[in-house]
């Protein structure tokens, strides 16, 4: 990451704060400096210098992350030309980085951020193994100030989906997979033996085998979506035969195992609002979120309509009212993704020394009522300017001036 | 990690079709099946697939204590609903009720109208969404205004049961906009039944739908066409044409009966009932400069549109629309899923109601029809934070009246009055805040949903020994 800031500093005085890390501080100053936190709480000096932000009566959390959809990988969603997010023709598409598809210039970037999402996920889709997720900020002019991290993640299907790319049954996907992951192994034990040709043919490519090394050394999680409670318990039995690093996705009917998930340490992604039932999901319900959080389970929330991750808070207002704290649900939007994606020391509450990703809301975070007034990514104020906005004030008065 | 199944229905199923006409009775569950003479509608004089709707025998119920929303501009805090044999009675501070009234306290909670959404795609693309579910698109011709969503309406699809307890009383449920006309709608009661026909509502005219833009001509353009906008343009006309010497064709043989009758052609019976204003258009278009030429063709063939669906892109010219008295039927945000939906705007209902329109929040999502309210809440403090004056009661009328004039049962549901159908819904608090939820709902009397009680809690065929009940450990 190149950190590309003025040095400023920038105070947020009279809100109550919400640290995440914390207890809430009434009546507080977020001292923000060269892009970081630099002081939280009710007695912070403020320098003469700093640029004040007045949130009296306001609300203020960190940015909120999306540990959903694909961000800068998808500009319209029926226009091929403009999605990156998947590889064809790979089912083990391992090498595959979505990085260097992310367009910084993507119009949904500025749709988003005005409402308060600061960082998301930007996940590749498609094939057995998919590939490897990024996670970026909503901000900067190229690929490399956009990343937060890359990778955070290799992700698979252990669905429905994914089981057409083993052959059409999920028997032989946990099988493919195991193949695989034995054949990177042994790539791994022999890298000499297959340069020379001298091993047996391997399963899949030599960059993709390669890819998959920090997976099975436990270093990069594998990110398996699983939605069917046997094949979360597949991907919960593989993890533990390879010793991986796990994180489940989507997981529908996780709340039916949600002990299992809870003493397996493994944390989930999952969008409250989905609840229509398929053959992949008959148990797919709304007290998913609240059910595992309260089994002690990490809960990260998703928005995965990338053009709507503006409706995170909707997520998240959602799982409240099906059974999450709203403490729960505000950490499952900022520390727990920033936790789940190795990212905690830098992202996911107002501390100081964290990058300063911080919105102040016009009252509660998750309520239709509430407007963002204002957001900072990495200590940078952003214009509440977007391709709507604009389209809003050309048409607010009809006919427009052209 | 992308919902597939937004971008499927926006893709291939998204598209309104039309709403019924004329001046439904009063009573209709006590009336039945509107009568129709061959003069003032249909070309044939037999049995039209009637409604069997009945309404369901209930005792009167009296909620207390509310703030009620009535939708006609008023909210009335500690306020009072009585409704009885299916009709509201009295909604006020002080009600009278009869001694055998079913009494609820309504204290914290608020009532509203039935939510109505006119457009949905429920029963015609039933989950699990597999191949054998998939009954929305008669994708063979791009005219099928022959086809009568009813015919695919599986009563049995689970996501009924979850529409109702997002609080939905009425829905119309339309084929999907791979055609240029895709056929008729279906507007029903979404209640609990075997049949399609016991949710028919009785009275309600037919719909029809037909959609503009990409979808057709993504369909057809490499099988015959059309391929083109001008294509389709030129798809509408030679169909109303046809459907103009059709009508008159059956209009002169009305007058003496003499000789044999026309040849039946269900397809145009279906345009010409359209020409006669007896099927309401429900027209899938998003962007403004379409929705302009299909106004033109409306006019050259002498109909009303009596809805834009989706309509993205109505903002941009709200005036035209509020003139022409076509309401538009938007979502609160979607947008950017396809070129023909890049420009939306979360400010379109807000700026349709301004410029004097008749906007409401529509679904074509099975997920989002649970959650009408929530994207009305939406859609209205968009508009509010634009400065935009929108009130709370404008806003309940997005997803209450306003659906119900586009399916032209305006006179008989979408508000609390008395004399009006007993469409009533109890909300957990504030039906604006994301916090709150349907806790009963009422459909003409009848309690087909309490969030407390789960003898009130329907599921479909499909769901029984499949789906854990919530709750379970399985």
């Amino acid at each position: 990451m190149i950190a590309v800031l003025l040095a400023q500093t920038i105070a947020i005085t009279g809100g109550t704060v919400y640290p995440v890390s914390g207890p809430k501080i009434a009546n507080a100053t977020v001292l923000i400096r060269d892009g970081k936190i630099a002081a939280v709480g009710i007695n912070v000096a403020v320098p003469s210098d700093a640029t004040r932000i007045d949130a009296a009566g306001k609300w203020v959390t960190p940015g909120l992350i999306d540990g959903g959809g694909q961000m800068g990988l998808v500009e319209i969603s029926a226009v091929s030309g403009t999605r990156e997010g998947s590889l064809s023709g790979d089912t083990v598409a391992a090498a595959f980085n979505v990085a260097e598809g992310l367009n910084p210039a993507s119009m949904l970037i500025p749709v988003t951020r005005v409402e308060g999402v600061t960082t998301t996920l930007a996940a590749p889709e498609g094939h057995l193994i998919s590939g490897q997720a990024v996670l970026v900020d909503l901000d900067g002019g190229t690929i490399e100030q956009m990343l937060v991290k890359s990778p955070v993640g290799m992700v698979a299907r252990l669905n429905e989906d994914g089981k057409d790319e083993a052959g059409g049954s999920r028997a032989g996907l946990a099988q493919r997979l195991r193949r695989v992951f034995n054949d990177a192994l042994e790539y791994g034990r022999r890298k000499a033996d297959y340069g020379r040709a001298q091993i047996q043919p391997l399963s899949a490519s030599a960059a993709d085998l390669e890819a998959l090394l920090p997976v099975l050394r436990g270093q990069l999680p594998l990110i398996a979506r699983a939605n069917r409670k046997s094949d979360i318990e597949t991907a919960l039995r593989i993890a533990r035969e390879y010793k991986l690093k796990l994180i489940l996705a989507d997981v529908a009917e996780a709340w039916e195992i949600a002990d299992e998930i809870a003493r397996a340490g493994v944390p989930v992604l999952v969008q409250p609002l989905d609840n229509i039932p398929s053959y992949d999901a008959l148990g797919i319900r709304y007290e998913n979120a609240a059910l595992l959080a309260k089994a002690r389970v990490k809960v990260v929330l998703m928005e995965t309509d990338t053009h709507n991750a503006r409706n995170l808070r909707q997520q998240a207002g959602n799982a409240v009212s099906y059974g999450m704290s709203w403490d729960q649900a505000l950490r499952a939007v900022t520390l727990s993704p920033a936790e789940v994606f190795g990212v905690a020391d830098r992202y996911g509450s107002i501390e100081p020394g964290k990058v300063a990703n911080v919105v102040v809301w016009s009252g509660d975070p998750f309520e239709f009522t509430t407007g963002v007034e204002h957001v900072l990514i990495r200590g940078r104020e952003i214009a509440l300017k977007s391709r709507q906005t604009e389209l809003l004030e050309r048409y607010k008065k009809l006919p427009p001036k052209y | 990690m992308q919902r597939p199944s937004y971008l499927l229905v926006a893709l291939s199923a998204a598209c309104a079709s039309a709403g019924a006409r004329g001046t439904p009775p009063a009573t209709p569950a006590a009336a039945g099946p509107r009568s129709q003479t061959a003069a003032d509608s249909l070309s044939v004089e037999r049995a039209q697939y009637p409604s069997t709707y009945r309404r369901h025998t209930n005792p009167p119920v009296v909620i207390r204590n509310a703030t009620i929303l009535t939708a006609t501009g008023q909210e009335i805090v500690n306020g009072s609903i009585l409704f009885k044999d299916g009709r509201i009675v009295a909604v006020g501070p002080r009600v009278e009720s009869p001694a055998d009234a079913v009494v609820v306290d309504g204290t914290g909670k608020y009532v509203t109208p039935g939510l109505i959404d006119d457009h949905s795609h429920l029963g015609v693309y039933a989950a699990p969404g597999t191949d054998a579910e998939s009954d929305g698109n008669e994708a063979t011709n791009p005219v099928t205004a022959e086809v009568w969503a009813e015919h695919s309406f599986w009563p049995q699809d689970p996501q009924v049961p979850l529409a109702i307890a997002g609080g939905i009383t009425t829905i119309q449920a339309l084929p999907g906009s791979a055609n240029l006309i895709g056929g008729r709608s279906a507007i029903l009661k979404l209640i609990p039944a075997r049949t399609v026909q016991e949710m028919k509502f009785p009275g309600a005219h037919y719909g029809l739908k037909m959609a503009c833009g990409e979808n057709p001509k993504r369909v057809y353009g490499k099988r015959g066409g059309p391929s083109t906008r001008m294509g389709n343009m030129a798809g509408y006309r030679g169909a109303f044409s046809q459907a103009e010497a059709y009508r008159r064709r059956w209009d002169a043989w009305n007058k003496d009966n003499k000789g044999d009758p026309p040849e039946r052609n269900l397809r145009l019976e279906t345009l010409a009932e359209v020409l006669r204003g007896n099927i309401y258009v429900q027209n899938h278009c998003y962007r403004a400069d379409e929705m302009a030429q299909m106004l033109d063709l409306a006019h050259e063939f002498g109909f009303k549109i009596r809805s834009f669906h989706h309509a993205v892109e109505s903002y941009k010219i709200a005036d035209l629309l509020a003139k022409e008295g076509t309401s538009v039927s938007v979502w609160a945000d979607w947008w950017g899923f396809k070129e023909e939906a890049m420009d939306g705007i979360q400010q379109n209902a807000a700026l349709n109601q301004q410029a004097g329109g008749r906007p409401l929040i529509h679904s074509d999502s099975p997920s989002g029809i649970q959650r009408l309210n929530q994207e009305a809440a939406k859609a209205m403090y968009a508009g509010v934070r634009a400065g935009i004056p929108i009130t709370r009661d404008q806003a309940l009328r997005w997803i209450t009246v306003n659906p119900a004039w586009t399916l032209g049962l305006d006179s008989i549901v979408g508000t609390l009055e008395p004399g009006k159908m007993a469409d009533v819904v109890v909300w957990s608090g504030d039906p604006f805040s994301v916090y709150s939820k349907a806790v009963q709902v009422y459909n003409d009397g009848w309690l087909v949903y309490d969030r407390n009680d789960p003898a009130h809690q329907p599921r479909t065929d499909f769901q029984l020994g499949q789906e854990p009940p919530p709750g379970s450990d399985r």
